[in-house]
């Protein structure tokens, strides 16, 4: 068994005391350990954002890339290195903001990769202004008379987009959090979890406190092989805000048919292309 | 030198009866050379192709036209005052009926003929034939490519088309076929540039289609299974750049392709590649803009445009191929500088290069030597692995993620040696030393632009293009210099860093005339930089189409008569 201590580093945090993502990424380490996997054997691909910083704080293979781009550098990597479990982990308004096209057109690809997003319903390094899952009527810096979008539902749009494992849960419950990031590590195909965090700085309205009197686990009597049933519960969101697997399901994954490469294929790509003389062929 | 139009709607088949007529003449030994002049939609409009063969090395058009087979009357009229006066026009006698009798014009029943035989599509076979006979060439080569494109009764109805139009003619010219071609092929620059990047090993490729990057993209899509080369289409060019940037990181040759607009889009994808000092190889086939622009059209106005995209400063290489063979050359090159210096490297072709085909001598595949510069297999030392260790020519070596005992950590933020975000200022100025060192070497290996003429002491005037002019200008000079004058001419194709050599000293204080496809001058601005002033003459377009040498000839000639 690996020990999560093998992840851990000494690079200085800039996350605030107190902040959810100490517990999510204490979790990711006790989760990649118990599933038995090294250090060198996964990757994260993050964006930017106080999430995304997240692969400099664990000794891990990391590309901290673009704000919204995380997705694409996953994608192409789990196609390519199927050898590596990868992870794109970064913050709701990396994920859902500025990479919301890569957000929809991830579900209909369904790179074999896990998706954390970590959504505190706030943008925290930009201090404070309102996410795309701000609550309406919350007021910020910038929102000064209260936020007038409706909040986007992740969840949701992961569905009608057409995910094959779709889940939730809470940076307070970090038995839940393990179990969601390893069955979501496991999931072959996209697998998508939306992890609520409070943030202590910035958002005032959803609170540890908020999120702890409202999230519940779907139990046992929930069917996430009914898609209709993963859209019911999606929808709910207020008093009561459903944590678990809504849906899940095997499907084709992105480049499914390309080979596995050694690293010797990668290394020297020549060795692989030896009759091309014949595509000339064609020009005659 | 020959040259044929054949012009008529989008959906008419053009392409299909030019590539055949191009394929014929290659393998009866001529030179070919084909360009494509085409509207941005897929019905009606007007296009043409121009097949143009001879016995001599072809780069580019020419205005006169020795046969047009116009398939409808707007080729006719768009294009008459282009046939020369033993020009042949070559139409469907059913379609239009020209103005003015002349021996030159020659209507045929060709779609009446065509229905008869039982297809409509195969008129244009029958011009085909009957073009044939006008050059006194015998139909077999045709045939050969026919029968290994169909088989049974379309086959036979090809042939039997073939053959009456063959049969309407007489020989009315005479084109001497080249000596000695042999191994030939007809490629056109984007298919050039798949190739190369096929050869050098790419093994994935991810685009959003733009016209007129599509071809690249189509060919590597076409052979990807064959030669396990992941190729995909992305939502977007954001994704497309940074899909590929994912997957050189992962340590496979990775290369993104489009236009202006879609590079637009790429660039902070572009300063991602500089600050990872991930190597990437980006195609950019220009076409006009700004914005949308004139899709299907050519121009070389991002030059100034890719050097300095992206906000920061990083180092890049900027590449732009002549013709045909450079840009399979410059591709597979591309790879190696991007793997040996860990930078990103743009291809800077255009439209007229990517969709132009010309004959090329067989490509050797063992001349392609794959560099892939400090990547390493395993790592042996000691301590762990940095990814931007400090090394003494800024190049650190290239671990790929999955070593055991090993992690690496690439980041868009500045970063100390390991890749962890730092703000404090000793380390900042050390990974920007350690990132804009490498443009020096670089400058170093850039190859110095190509020279025809006499001493460059010796010239009246010395030419200079870059990129796809090349062509054009270079038969243009042979032109006038037959005529008397005294030019030399210098292309350009690595272009960024400006290569080193004597070529700054024989410019310095000459008259120069600088050729571009643009309204600005761009390399011009980057000369005058280097401290060479402004050239005597500059001979810009920006009007979406290609140079051609007759144009060059006209306007060199004036410019220089106007000075005297």
């Amino acid at each position: 068994m690996v020990d999560k201590k093998a992840y851990q580093n000494k690079e200085e945090i800039a996350w605030c005391p107190g902040c959810g993502n100490f517990s999510i990424r204490t979790t990711l380490q006790e989760a990649l350990a118990e599933l038995n996997l090294e250090p060198h054997q996964v990757l994260i691909a993050s964006g930017i954002g106080q999430a995304a910083k997240l692969p400099h704080y664990l000794k891990i293979n990391g590309f901290n890339g673009l704000h919204g781009r995380a997705i694409p550098v996953g994608t192409s990597l789990a196609a390519i290195r199927k050898d590596l479990k990868i992870i794109v982990e970064s913050g709701d308004g990396d994920i859902y903001g500025e990479g919301g096209n890569h957000f929809l057109h991830a579900f209909r690809r369904n790179p074999n990769l896990a998706l954390f997003v970590h959504n505190n319903q706030v943008y925290g390094l930009t201090k404070g202004q309102a996410s795309p899952t701000s609550e309406m009527g919350m007021k910020t810096g910038v929102q000064v008379k209260g936020v007038k979008n409706l909040p986007l539902n992740p969840l949701l749009l992961a569905l009608a987009g057409g995910a094959t494992f779709v889940a939730r849960s809470f940076a307070g419950n970090r038995k839940h959090l393990k179990e969601m990031m390893q069955q979501a590590i496991q999931h072959r195909g996209l697998a998508f979890l939306d992890i609520l965090q409070p943030c202590v700085t910035f958002n005032k309205i959803n609170t540890f406190q908020w999120y702890k009197e409202r999230v519940y686990q779907l139990g046992e009597d929930h069917n996430s092989e009914s898609w209709e049933k993963a859209l019911e519960k999606a929808r709910e969101w207020g008093e009561k805000i459903p944590t678990g697997i809504f849906y899940r399901k095997e499907r084709r994954i992105f480049a499914e048919e390309f080979p596995e490469l050694s690293r010797e294929e990668i290394y020297d790509p020549r060795e692989r292309i030896y009759c091309w003389p014949e595509l000339l062929e064609n020009f005659k | 030198m020959f040259n044929i139009r054949i012009g008529g709607q989008a959906g008419q088949g053009m392409n299909t009866i030019g590539s055949l007529l191009a394929k014929a003449l290659l393998r009866m030994g001529y030179h070919v050379f084909t360009c494509k002049d085409y509207m941005s939609r897929i019905r009606g409009g007007h296009n043409f192709s121009d097949i143009r063969f001879g016995p001599e090395p072809l780069q580019g058009g020419t205005e006169k036209v020795d046969i047009l087979l116009a398939l409808n009357e707007e080729t006719w009229e768009l294009h008459k005052n282009a046939v020369g006066e033993n020009g042949m026009l070559v139409y469907d006698e059913e379609d239009f009926t020209p103005k003015g009798e002349k021996e030159t014009r020659k209507g045929l029943p060709l779609s009446k003929k065509a229905e008869e035989i039982g297809d409509k599509r195969i008129a244009g076979v029958i011009a085909l034939g009957f073009i044939h006979s006008l050059l006194g060439l015998s139909p077999d080569a045709l045939k050969n490519i026919l029968s290994e494109k169909f088989s049974g009764e379309i086959l036979e109805k090809n042939i039997e088309a073939l053959q009456w139009g063959h049969e309407q003619g007489e020989e009315t010219f005479s084109v001497k076929p080249a000596e000695g071609l042999k191994g030939t092929k007809l490629i056109n620059g984007n298919n050039a540039i798949g190739l190369g990047a096929l050869v050098a090993g790419v093994q994935f490729y991810s685009a959003y289609p733009m016209t007129p990057s599509t071809g690249v993209l189509n060919f590597l899509a076409q052979h990807g299974e064959r030669f396990n080369i992941l190729v995909e289409q992305a939502e977007d060019e954001i994704a497309a750049i940074n899909m590929a940037l994912g997957a050189s990181f992962g340590g496979v040759r990775a290369m993104t392709g489009t236009s202006g607009g879609g590079f637009s889009l790429m660039v902070e994808g572009l300063g991602l590649a500089g600050i990872t000092e991930t190597p990437l190889v980006i195609l950019n086939a220009q076409r006009p803009g700004p914005a949308t622009g004139l899709p299907t059209r050519t121009e070389q106005g991002d030059l100034e445009f890719v050097i300095h995209a992206s906000q920061g400063e990083f180092p890049r290489i900027v590449l732009a191929p002549r013709d045909v063979a450079n840009a399979f050359n410059k591709t597979v090159r591309a790879f190696n500088l991007a793997d040996k210096y860990q930078v990103p490297v743009i291809i800077l072709s255009d439209q007229f290069l990517g969709d132009s085909e010309q004959t090329v001598a067989e490509f050797d595949p063992e001349a392609v030597q794959i560099n892939r510069g400090k990547l390493i297999k395993d790592y042996q030392e000691d301590t762990p692995y940095l990814r931007y260790r400090f090394t003494e020519d800024g190049i650190s070596p290239r671990l790929i993620p999955g070593e055991k005992g090993q992690v690496v950590l690439a980041d868009s933020d500045e970063h100390n040696e390991a890749g962890n975000i730092i703000e404090d200022a000793p380390t900042r100025a050390q990974m920007v030393e350690k990132r804009m060192q490498r443009m020096e070497k670089i400058s170093e290996e850039t190859e110095p632009p190509l020279y025809h003429g006499p001493d460059p002491d010796q010239t009246d005037f010395i030419l200079v293009s870059w990129g796809s002019t090349y062509g054009p200008v270079e038969e243009a000079r042979v032109a006038l210099t037959a005529e008397g004058m005294k030019l030399g001419h210098y292309s350009f194709s690595d272009i960024w860093p400006l290569p080193k050599g004597e070529w700054k000293e024989n410019l310095r204080g000459k008259g120069w005339i600088l050729v571009e496809n643009n309204y600005s001058s761009q390399l011009g601005s980057l000369l005058q930089k280097e401290g060479l002033g402004k050239p005597e003459i500059f001979i810009g377009k920006y009007d979406g189409r290609p140079f051609n040498a007759d144009e060059l000839k006209r306007r060199i000639k004036k410019e220089v008569a106007s000075r005297g």
